[in-house]
């Protein structure tokens, strides 16, 4: 789940007041599985996902948030929220518009395209959607917690040629650059980067607001526009093909010794030492 | 020790039967499974049951249970094993029935504002299943508790004072009862706002603590998650201040959420814990919800009254991580209080009063804390009249834990002539029997066997727990 923010003017931004700089933003949104108990199908070729709740992916969540704050702070015109994937991943677009975004874009991909639907096909459709609504800034969730493949925002990133500010625990945008604290193995490293940008959201960026009942209701009333990815010019044919999916291995029972000499000679029977 | 016997006699001959109904794989004898299912998290010490059956359905429950009826094994349900008052503990041994694999969330009805859960289902994993509905389960005990297990103790948490504890908020049960018989306390499905069917069965079964029939569904009222929320800290002189600003606030009909009591010693212990800076004195941290406008008004008239009582300034935050850091302190009170003396485990105690004795009653416990020479920082809902002193003892010290022992004993008897109760939201479990019959009184007491007789006749539904041998 992305959070577009769209131009008003093509290609620039408007400018209300000196410094002050109004951008509309778009988001992205991913569908995926509630995490309850997860099997693997029978076939080896996936996760069972019939009759298993969905619902938004948590820092898809984080990215609404934040596109919704920068809207509250009037930093920013108008949040669309998008997703792709079938019927039912409106209703994530629905919870994003509960949160506080503006109209909703769903690019409908089902059956066999929405199995074998990964980050480049993704990117595409968002780098296609960015031009297209004339976005300023797209902010994703960092990965998705099903597939964990984190390259969505910097392939979009590339393919638009765009800055991109990626595990973000804090963002503030600053005339037409932006600021962005990143979360980094060695500790928290700050960039400013030039608008148009990318931006994925990490954990600490924010705490996502609940939908409530009121906006909910609210919600219903905002648009949501449908979309196929071959309007968009994008082909989804996957250049991946999944050959297995395997649960880890079974736990084994462990054993009690009653000496180091016995730990010891266990560890060698084992091959270990 | 005949009657020992005779049970593991007993024992051998069921564990062939309850592999064939629900699996060989779900029947364990196994040492460590057997202790993990004999404890929670009370002082209580562990009391393995024999055999541990992992049920998968209603109808696995109810076979299983006809089978220990008619071997006379005593039955122990088990949900998360985080009661506090060692509700679980197989005091005669027998079978424990983990219900942890039933996990199923049903008939979920959004505009009814219903849904029903079986035992495996913990409020939390609710929560988060219901995240896009803009609804909630708001009782909230500390722990992550099996939504069943709350019915079965009739839990309660912080925000009471607003949404009520778990006897307000069940509206039926299916129950398997001791020989294996599956009622609907309310009739299958059935899930009207209000009704005036019949004697109330449900309530019954909410807060017998497993000693009448194990729950295997519960249908919860739901509510709408707040539009927004403030969070606000304000200290006091003294507890008096304190405990008057919540009547009052109260009186004015402010639908506060939650109001919590921490004394002196617990923001001692928060302030080292956490390295805060909160004033040392009485302190109550408070949580409206509500829409933007009616947040205003409740802010307004709840700092009134606050100051009109001596209460500081108060310290307040609206976005969720503020409110997070401002709330840390009671957040992080059970860990605090540990902290006071590492390597000690805590012990929380649980009387409820009527809210105008809550005043004698905190300053009576902290000067008999002060005489018994004992570790218990005061945390407390306040707005229910109920509050908890976290014990820290060394569980070594067969001495201070006796003392600890004789303490919690004072302090009930303390709430009970104060016109309150023994245990506002913790349960009878193992530890107060003796004290509910002071509680409730010889007749009662009476009536509540006659019930257990009558639906456990054979007393094998978690025996030892709520009523006493003798009563039996």
């Amino acid at each position: 789940m992305g959070v577009l923010i769209t131009g008003t003017n093509t290609g620039s931004c408007e400018r209300d007041s000196p410094g002050h700089v109004r951008y509309n933003s778009v988001s992205e949104l991913k569908w995926r599985p509630l995490l309850l108990r997860i099997r693997v199908k029978p076939d080896n070729t996936g996760v069972v996902t019939d009759g298993v709740k969905h619902s938004m992916n948590p820092f898809c969540e984080i990215a609404v948030e934040e596109a919704v704050k920068l809207k509250e702070k009037k930093l920013v015109k108008e949040v669309v929220a998008v997703s792709c994937g079938p019927q039912q991943s409106q209703e994530t677009i629905r919870t994003a518009l509960a949160m506080g975004a503006d109209r909703g874009i769903h690019v409908e991909v089902s059956g066999k395209d929405y199995e074998t639907l990964g980050p480049l096909q993704v990117s595409k459709i968002m780098a296609a959607l960015a031009k297209k609504e004339d976005a300023q800034l797209i902010i994703l969730g960092k990965q998705a917690i099903d597939d964990d493949c984190n390259q969505t925002g910097q392939m979009t990133a590339a393919l638009l040629d765009w800055p991109q500010g990626t595990f973000a625990s804090e963002v503030t945008l600053d005339g037409d650059k932006i600021k962005v604290v990143r979360e980094i193995d060695g500790g928290l490293e700050t960039i400013k980067i030039n608008t148009p940008a990318v931006l994925t959201a990490d954990l600490r960026l924010n705490t996502p607001r609940y939908a409530t009942l009121p906006n909910i209701m609210k919600a219903k009333k905002k648009k949501i526009a449908n979309v196929k990815a071959a309007d968009l010019g994008v082909n989804l044919t996957s250049r991946l093909e999944v050959l297995k999916v395997e649960d880890p291995p079974q736990r084994q029972a462990g054993m009690k010794v009653e000496t180091v000499e016995d730990l010891v000679g266990k560890l060698k029977e084992a091959g270990k030492v | 020790m005949c009657v020992l016997f005779i049970q593991k006699a007993a024992v051998d001959k069921v564990i062939s039967p309850f592999r064939s109904i629900c699996g060989k794989d779900n029947v364990s004898l196994g040492e460590a499974i057997r202790e993990q299912h004999g404890k929670d998290e009370s002082v209580h010490r562990c009391r393995p049951p024999d055999v541990v059956v992992f049920p998968r359905c209603v109808e696995e429950v109810s076979a299983l249970a006809k089978v220990c009826h008619d071997h006379n094994l005593p039955i122990i349900p088990f949900g998360t094993g985080t009661g506090l008052e060692g509700g679980v503990g197989a005091v005669q041994g027998g079978v424990c029935f983990s219900l942890r694999n039933m996990d199923q969330i049903l008939n979920l009805h959004p505009e009814d504002f219903d849904v029903t859960v079986e035992p495996g289902v913990t409020r939390k994993a609710l929560n988060a299943y219901l995240r896009d509905t803009g609804l909630w389960f708001p009782v909230d005990p500390g722990a992550d508790a099996s939504l069943c297990g709350m019915a079965a103790t009739s839990a309660s948490g912080t925000n009471a004072v607003r949404y009520g504890t778990m006897r307000e908020n069940v509206m039926n049960l299916e129950v398997v009862l001791s020989n294996g018989t599956v009622i609907h306390t309310a009739g299958k499905g059935r899930r009207p706002r209000k009704t005036s069917a019949g004697y109330n069965l449900t309530n019954l079964f909410v807060g017998s603590e497993g000693t009448l029939g194990i729950i295997t569904k519960t249908t919860l009222r739901l509510y709408g998650v707040p539009e927004a929320m403030v969070s606000a800290v304000c200290s006091f002189p003294s507890v008096q201040a304190a405990v008057d600003s919540t009547v009052q606030i109260l009186q004015t009909g402010v639908p506060i959420a939650r109001i919590e009591f921490l004394d002196d010693v617990m923001i001692d212990a928060c302030n080292k814990f956490s390295s805060l800076s909160y004033p040392v004195t009485p302190t109550l941290f408070l949580e409206f919800h509500g829409s933007e406008r009616s947040l205003e008004e409740q802010v307004s008239t709840a700092e009134e009254i606050t100051q009109s009582n001596e209460g500081s300034d108060f310290q307040w935050a609206r976005d969720a991580e503020t409110r997070n850091r401002l709330w840390k302190a009671r957040h992080d009170a059970w860990y605090a209080a540990q902290a006071l003396r590492p390597g000690c485990k805590a012990y929380s105690t649980d009387v409820c009063v009527p809210l105008s004795r809550l005043p004698q009653i905190i300053v009576e416990t902290k000067k008999d804390l002060l005489e018994s020479r004992l570790t218990g920082p005061i945390a407390g809902h306040v707005g229910d009249g109920n509050f908890h002193c976290l014990m820290v003892v060394d569980p070594n010290d067969p001495d201070e834990l006796h003392q600890v022992h004789l303490f919690t004993e004072r302090l009930a008897r303390r709430a009970l002539a104060m016109d309150g109760t023994c245990t506002g939201e913790h349960g009878v479990g193992l530890g107060k029997r003796a004290l509910l019959c002071e509680e409730v009184g010889p007749l009662a007491i009476q009536v509540m066997k006659g019930l257990k007789d009558s639906l456990d006749p054979r007393n094998l539904m978690n025996p030892g727990k709520i009523l006493q041998r003798g009563e039996l």
